[in-house]
């Protein structure tokens, strides 16, 4: 059990400034997720805290321990990669006893832990067989079984679903969720599925292009993203982004753009005031259309493509020119081309600058 | 699977495959018809009534007796196998090291390095010899085995290395990162885990470096000159021919037992040699 600090952290291969100046704090028995898209630092950031990469800058404290200079295996931590990595050669037991074998615990202890996590995973028959011999999930189970035999003080998780079809992987998930709960053990989690990182995560970092966008809990990224990159990354499907101005009508503001005319609310007048003529964007969330509606927060849009899922239906719409998606009732008849009426809810609208990018 | 004319098959694949079959036992097949034919059908006139040059009647064992026990054939025989064991344990242990640290160390030059390994091997022979014999010389090996075992290396050493950085590149990083996570070192993970799933490649590597000193032939003439200590492949070549006399029958005896060794270490061991030439591991 222990907490992992970053400060300052860096990493610079030859061209690339590949994690940038992350600070970040995540607390004993955290379950910690870092999701961004490809190439943003995550994997990268998750291999520093391992010891598999080095450090160009900045500091990683696993516990109280300043750990730059410490090989991986002085760590105590313990990591499940994508594709397994599950040792060919070795039986499912002495993958799983690998681990307390190199650090020389007695025969019975390692029999007891193996045996242990191997119930508690639900793979005890599988024990004298050969990695290849496993299904996909089965694997995962092992990888994630040599993790928790070893007690570490930090699980470290690189995309460990990310090689399994869709229905394992939301049955994974819910089985580490559970584990983490029952053992306790600070968590840190890479993957590119915000779905995931949502589920799992007790908070979220979302990451671009080496820089932390916003470190929050999963509601707090969905309700008030940081930035326009946070907003869209966040939820699905994505959010709808319009251009937009501010102008003042009667006495208050109004957001206009080709198609739409929405009244700011109150709270939000004050801010959005300094933003008066300016270009801005208005972001709203696909569950924030409803049909029907009139008076001011009302719009017509026109149906292109409807997208019938079961327990919902997915309407692409255009608005003006803005192509933008809407989550409905899965009631609503709509045919494409057929004109329909739209209201927001004004709370539930989000503002970008337009240059910086920051949520207003 | 699409069906597809007879003839084609035929053309495409049967037959080419009976040409390709022929070509390549034929000359084992003559080795060995020519190893047991008696000197009288060996020496007759290609013209006489009874020439029969693809198969025999009378088939003899007395070129393996006169080779056995008129020339040093077994010593030769004991030679080429000490030389050969002992040159490709030195290679496997040096192109071991090397190809793992080519394939998964990140130093500077690194690729140069191993470019100009590449390149050392494709140096002939022919022109290495001479600075290589000069050497020998003032080490004062010629005319020992040891002169075969330290010479060999020049060019199994960066074919095992070859081999083996492919074969540890197709082996994922993964691995060896969740070893040294699990409390191995560097060292600790190459051994107890890249290595013994790199089995197929390093075996096909010490076949093929094992074959390759077994066969050699340029190095073991200008280093060996005394009978005793030649090789087989020198032995037969040197001692069988007098002059413009070819002793046929010895010969291919020679040729032929000098042969089986390593194509019973193939056949032994073929199935990995595919795997390590091909280089596969699923996880």
């Amino acid at each position: 059990m222990a907490q992992v600090v970053m400060k300052a952290l860096n990493k610079k291969y030859d061209e690339v400034h590949a994690v940038k100046d992350v600070n970040l704090h995540i607390r004993d028995k955290e379950f910690m997720v870092l999701v961004g898209p490809s190439g943003c630092g995550k994997t990268t950031t998750l291999r520093m805290v391992a010891g598999l990469e080095e450090i160009t800058a900045g500091d990683i404290v696993i516990g109280d321990r300043v750990v730059n200079d410490l090989p991986p295996k002085d760590r105590d931590i313990a990591m499940v990669f994508q594709n397994y990595a599950l040792y060919p050669h070795m039986t499912v037991y002495d993958n799983m006893a690998f681990g307390l074998k190199m650090r020389k615990f007695p025969k019975a202890e390692i029999q007891k832990r193996v045996q242990d996590a191997a119930d508690l995973l639900g793979i005890g028959e599988l024990l004298k067989r050969k990695p290849r011999q496993l299904s996909g999930g089965q694997r995962q189970r092992v990888a994630v079984g040599r993790a928790i035999v070893r007690h570490p003080q930090v699980f470290l998780f690189d995309e460990p679903l990310s090689n399994l079809d869709a229905k394992l992987r939301v049955q994974m998930r819910v089985e580490l969720k559970r584990l983490h709960d029952r053992l306790e053990t600070t968590a840190i989690y890479v993957t590119h599925d915000q779905v995931e990182a949502m589920t799992l995560g007790d908070r979220v970092v979302v990451m671009k292009d080496g820089w932390i966008q916003q470190v929050g809990e999963p509601l707090e990224l969905y309700g008030k993203p940081a930035n326009k990159f946070v907003a869209g990354f966040i939820g699905s499907p994505a959010m709808n982004f319009a251009d937009a101005t501010v102008v003042e009508e009667g006495g208050g503001l109004v957001v206009t753009s080709p198609g739409f005319r929405i009244p700011v609310p109150p709270a939000r007048v004050e801010r959005l005031r300094a933003y008066k003529g300016q270009a801005l964007t208005l972001g709203i969330r696909p569950e924030d259309m409803r049909i029907g509606g009139d008076g001011a927060h009302a719009f017509d849009a026109l149906v292109d493509v409807v997208e019938p899922l079961g327990s919902e239906i997915l309407l692409n719409i255009t608005i003006g020119q803005q192509a933008m998606v809407a989550r409905v009732e899965p009631t609503v008849r709509a045919k494409i081309h057929e004109k329909i009426r739209f209201n927001v809810e004004p709370d539930r609208l989000h503002y970008f600058d337009a240059k910086t990018e920051a949520a207003i | 699977m699409v069906l597809e004319r007879p003839w084609k098959k035929w053309v495409f694949f049967y037959i080419p495959l009976t040409v390709f079959i022929i070509g390549t036992l034929f000359p084992f097949y003559w080795m060995f018809i020519t190893a047991i034919r008696p000197d009288a059908e060996l020496y007759r006139s290609w013209r006489a009534a009874t020439n029969t040059p693809f198969w025999t009647l009378a088939p003899t064992l007395e070129h393996f007796r006169d080779l056995m026990a008129k020339t040093s054939f077994p010593t030769w025989l004991w030679n080429t196998f000490f030389i050969a064991v002992v040159s490709t344990v030195i290679s496997l242990f040096c192109g071991l090291l090397a190809g793992y640290a080519l394939a998964r160390l990140k130093f500077p030059m690194a690729g140069t390095l191993g470019t100009s390994i590449f390149v050392t091997y494709l140096v002939p022979p022919t022109l290495l010899f001479i600075p290589l014999a000069d050497i020998i010389r003032n080490f004062r090996l010629g005319n020992t085995p040891w002169a075969l075992i330290l010479t060999y290396p020049t060019f199994l050493i960066p074919f095992c290395t070859w081999l083996l950085m492919g074969y540890f590149k197709t082996i994922p990083k993964e691995l060896e990162e969740c070893a040294r996570i699990d409390g191995a070192t560097r060292f600790g993970a190459m051994v107890r885990i890249i290595f013994p799933i790199a089995v197929p490649g390093i075996l096909s590597a010490g076949i093929f470096a094992f074959t390759l000193s077994w066969n050699e032939f340029i190095y073991a003439l200008i280093f060996l000159s005394s009978p005793e200590q030649k090789t087989v492949p020198v032995g037969v070549v040197s001692e069988l021919i007098r002059g413009d006399i070819y002793f046929w029958g010895q010969l291919m005896a020679g040729a032929l037992l000098g042969s089986i060794p390593v194509a019973v270490v193939y056949s032994f061991f073929v199935e990995y040699y595919v795997t390590g030439l091909t280089g596969s591991v699923k996880g």
